[in-house]
């Protein structure tokens, strides 16, 4: 392996058969290279689905209602169901155990936001301080909403990092009043959120002051929980699943609503979505893999398929070396550390050139479900090991034959 | 240098069973220049690639520079090829992607010969067939004596103690025949010993003893007088 004579007879041998050489070369660089883009997009599947998931706690169970579409108990459909403070209190009584945060909003979806001279619209949401969790909001500077603001329906303000760029022009905005429908609040924190620009577009206020300065009693428009997570993924889904029946139920029972009716009482379980979104990424990641395995294949056969081809044409030159004096075993060597060398080589070419290109171009995606697509080393390296060495294989059989025709045989061959 | 005693050959195809070869016996002395004559299908190719170890006999005795050649395994049939033999083929057999010098230090390379001495022996002896000025063009850029005497150069080339040519002139015009004969003769002047199949009467009788072969069979084995090849050329 490590003569030296060998190699040079060897790289003579490759040299001067470029185009063997280089359709050997091709067939498995090009087959590393597909692999290596097929699982570094199929892991940039994964980060960006991963990502869309972290906007929001991924054990996120609310409630929204709409106007219901049935008669129930002597009432007409058509009915708008409101959420009152009353119904948020009820469930929280009921399942506090389980809840790991809770919280009720009243929203204005567009809100008029001054500050000195700069104006803008944008959606006003008062809640309670474990909002800050259940929407995953990074706190930048100052605090967000405590429960002392909810108890003295104080007017302050946490505003996203999209308004403080519109509106403060590099200000610092803490301490500072901004004017919400003419109304001076004062700005008590900046938060940063995973939904980017949609989700820092917005204000936070307390609940209570919300219902307050907006007229809107105890009307609440949604309400927000997570739930708290078993260590089982399984488990999980299906005790939030239970827990989202539940609220459900007890919501419907108190707004007087038929247990079938969809439309007027919607909750909305993130988990048991992120489990179905996380299994099309399995199967997604799955198929790709099964690609990949089978341009591997495919690979593995093309050079399988050239050195049976390399030994047919060389079946004469092999004659001629025997009858000069070569060991049997010394031309199935020649024959397989050229195919391992080729091979290795251009798996590697394949590989490299690969990676290279998710580098370079992994950056330059925009795409919200793309994300950083990469590729673990360790697999790349070892299907290009795994190609060279079911390479070494194909090759070994047709060689370890040639190698054993009598040279009189060989040499006749035309 | 070789003795042969009562070989025997036969091939077979499915059912069919060709004995070709039916006790031949013979020998040949150190500097001896032979030819073996007969009609296609004597057994004269068989008899040669027998010798030259590319193909065994079912039967019989050879002995090759007083070793008896029996019961070889690949290694060492291997080993003596390069040792003892060089061939001539009638097809040239070069490896059509190496040039005339790396034909030539092939043998050399399997003796387990050193890249820089192997160069220096091959240029020597592509020197002697008078191909310096071409070591380095492919057998493609060639002329078929050329070729010839490129082959003549690699089997010399592991200072073999005998010489094997298979119609060595087969493919060649009669002047590049002479030309190539002329070598044979000169090489086989310095002492080798050298054995040449051929069906051309001409040629067998530039050689020194003429071996004939009849389905099988020596039926005639004589020294000739030899026309040296240079009157001709």
């Amino acid at each position: 392996m490590f003569d030296l004579e060998r190699w040079q007879e060897i790289f003579e041998t490759l040299s001067k058969n470029k185009l063997r050489t280089f359709l050997t070369g091709l067939s498995v660089a090009s087959g590393i290279f597909i692999l290596v883009i097929l699982l570094g997009f199929s892991q940039g599947i994964a980060n960006g689905v991963k990502s869309q998931f972290e906007q929001d706690a991924t054990n996120r169970v609310s409630v929204w209602t709409g106007v219901t579409t049935k008669g129930y108990k002597g009432l007409n459909p058509g009915r708008y169901i409101q959420l009152k403070n009353s119904s948020f209190d009820a469930v929280v009584n009921e399942y506090d155990d389980y809840l790991d945060y809770r919280t009720k909003d009243y929203m204005i979806w567009g809100g008029t936001i001054s500050y000195n001279n700069e104006t803008g619209n944008y959606r006003v949401r008062g809640t309670l301080p474990d909002n800050q969790f259940i929407e995953n909001a990074d706190i930048g500077s100052g605090r967000f909403i405590n429960q002392s603001d909810i108890n003295e329906s104080k007017k302050v303000a946490v505003i996203g990092n999209k308004i403080k760029q519109d509106l403060f022009k590099g200000e610092d905005p803490i301490n500072q009043n901004v004017q919400i429908f003419g109304m001076n609040f004062k700005v008590v924190g900046v938060f940063f959120d995973p939904g980017g620009d949609r989700e820092e577009g917005q204000v936070y206020i307390p609940v209570s002051t919300a219902q307050k300065v907006f007229n809107a009693g105890d009307n609440i428009r949604n309400m927000a929980f997570t739930v708290k997570m078993a260590d089982d993924f399984d488990e999980a889904v299906a005790m939030s699943n239970a827990i989202a029946l539940g609220i459900e139920r007890k919501i419907k029972e108190i707004h007087t609503v038929a247990p079938d009716d969809v439309s007027a009482v919607r909750v909305n379980n993130t988990l048991e979505q992120a489990e179905k979104i996380y299994s099309l990424v399995a199967t997604i990641q799955a198929v790709f893999w099964f690609v990949g395995i089978g341009t591997i294949i495919a690979g593995i056969v093309g050079v399988g398929n050239i050195m049976l081809i390399i030994v047919k044409e060389r079946t004469k030159e092999i004659g001629i070396r025997k009858a000069l004096g070569a060991l049997p075993m010394s031309i199935v060597g020649m024959i397989l550390q050229e195919a391992v060398f080729v091979t290795m080589f251009a798996g590697l070419f394949g590989l490299i050139f690969g990676l290279g290109l998710l580098e370079l171009v992994g950056p330059l995606i925009e795409s919200d479900f793309i994300k950083y697509p990469q590729v673990d080393f360790n697999i790349a390296i070892t299907t290009v090991f795994l190609l060279v060495f079911a390479g070494a294989l194909a090759g070994f059989i047709p060689a370890y034959r040639a190698a054993k025709i009598k040279p009189i045989v060989a040499l006749r061959d035309e | 240098m070789i003795q042969i005693k009562d070989l025997h050959k036969s091939y077979h195809m499915g059912s069919n069973s060709l004995h070709v070869l039916k006790g031949i016996n013979f020998n040949v002395k150190e500097g001896e220049l032979v030819s073996i004559m007969g009609s296609s299908g004597s057994g004269k190719s068989t008899l040669l690639n027998i010798l030259g170890m590319l193909d065994e006999a079912d039967e019989g005795e050879y002995i090759l520079d007083n070793v008896p050649i029996k019961n070889l395994n690949e290694k060492i049939a291997a080993k003596y090829r390069n040792e003892f033999l060089g061939f001539i083929f009638q097809s040239f057999n070069l490896i059509n992607y190496k040039s005339a010098l790396d034909n030539v230090s092939m043998p050399l390379y399997y003796k387990g010969v050193k890249r820089k001495e192997r160069t220096e022996r091959a240029m020597h002896y592509l020197e002697k067939v008078g191909l310096a000025q071409w070591s380095h063009h492919l057998p493609s850029e060639l002329s078929g004596g050329q070729k010839q005497r490129v082959a003549i150069a690699r089997a010399l080339a592991s200072d073999p103690k005998v010489l094997l040519a298979d119609e060595p002139t087969g493919a060649l015009d009669t002047k590049t025949s002479y030309e190539v004969m002329e070598l044979i003769q000169g090489i086989n002047d310095e002492g080798k010993t050298i054995l040449v199949v051929t069906h051309e009467d001409d040629i067998a009788h530039m050689t020194k003893r003429i071996v004939n072969l009849k389905d099988g069979l020596i039926i005639d084995d004589s020294p000739v007088e030899q026309i040296r090849a240079s009157a001709h050329v």
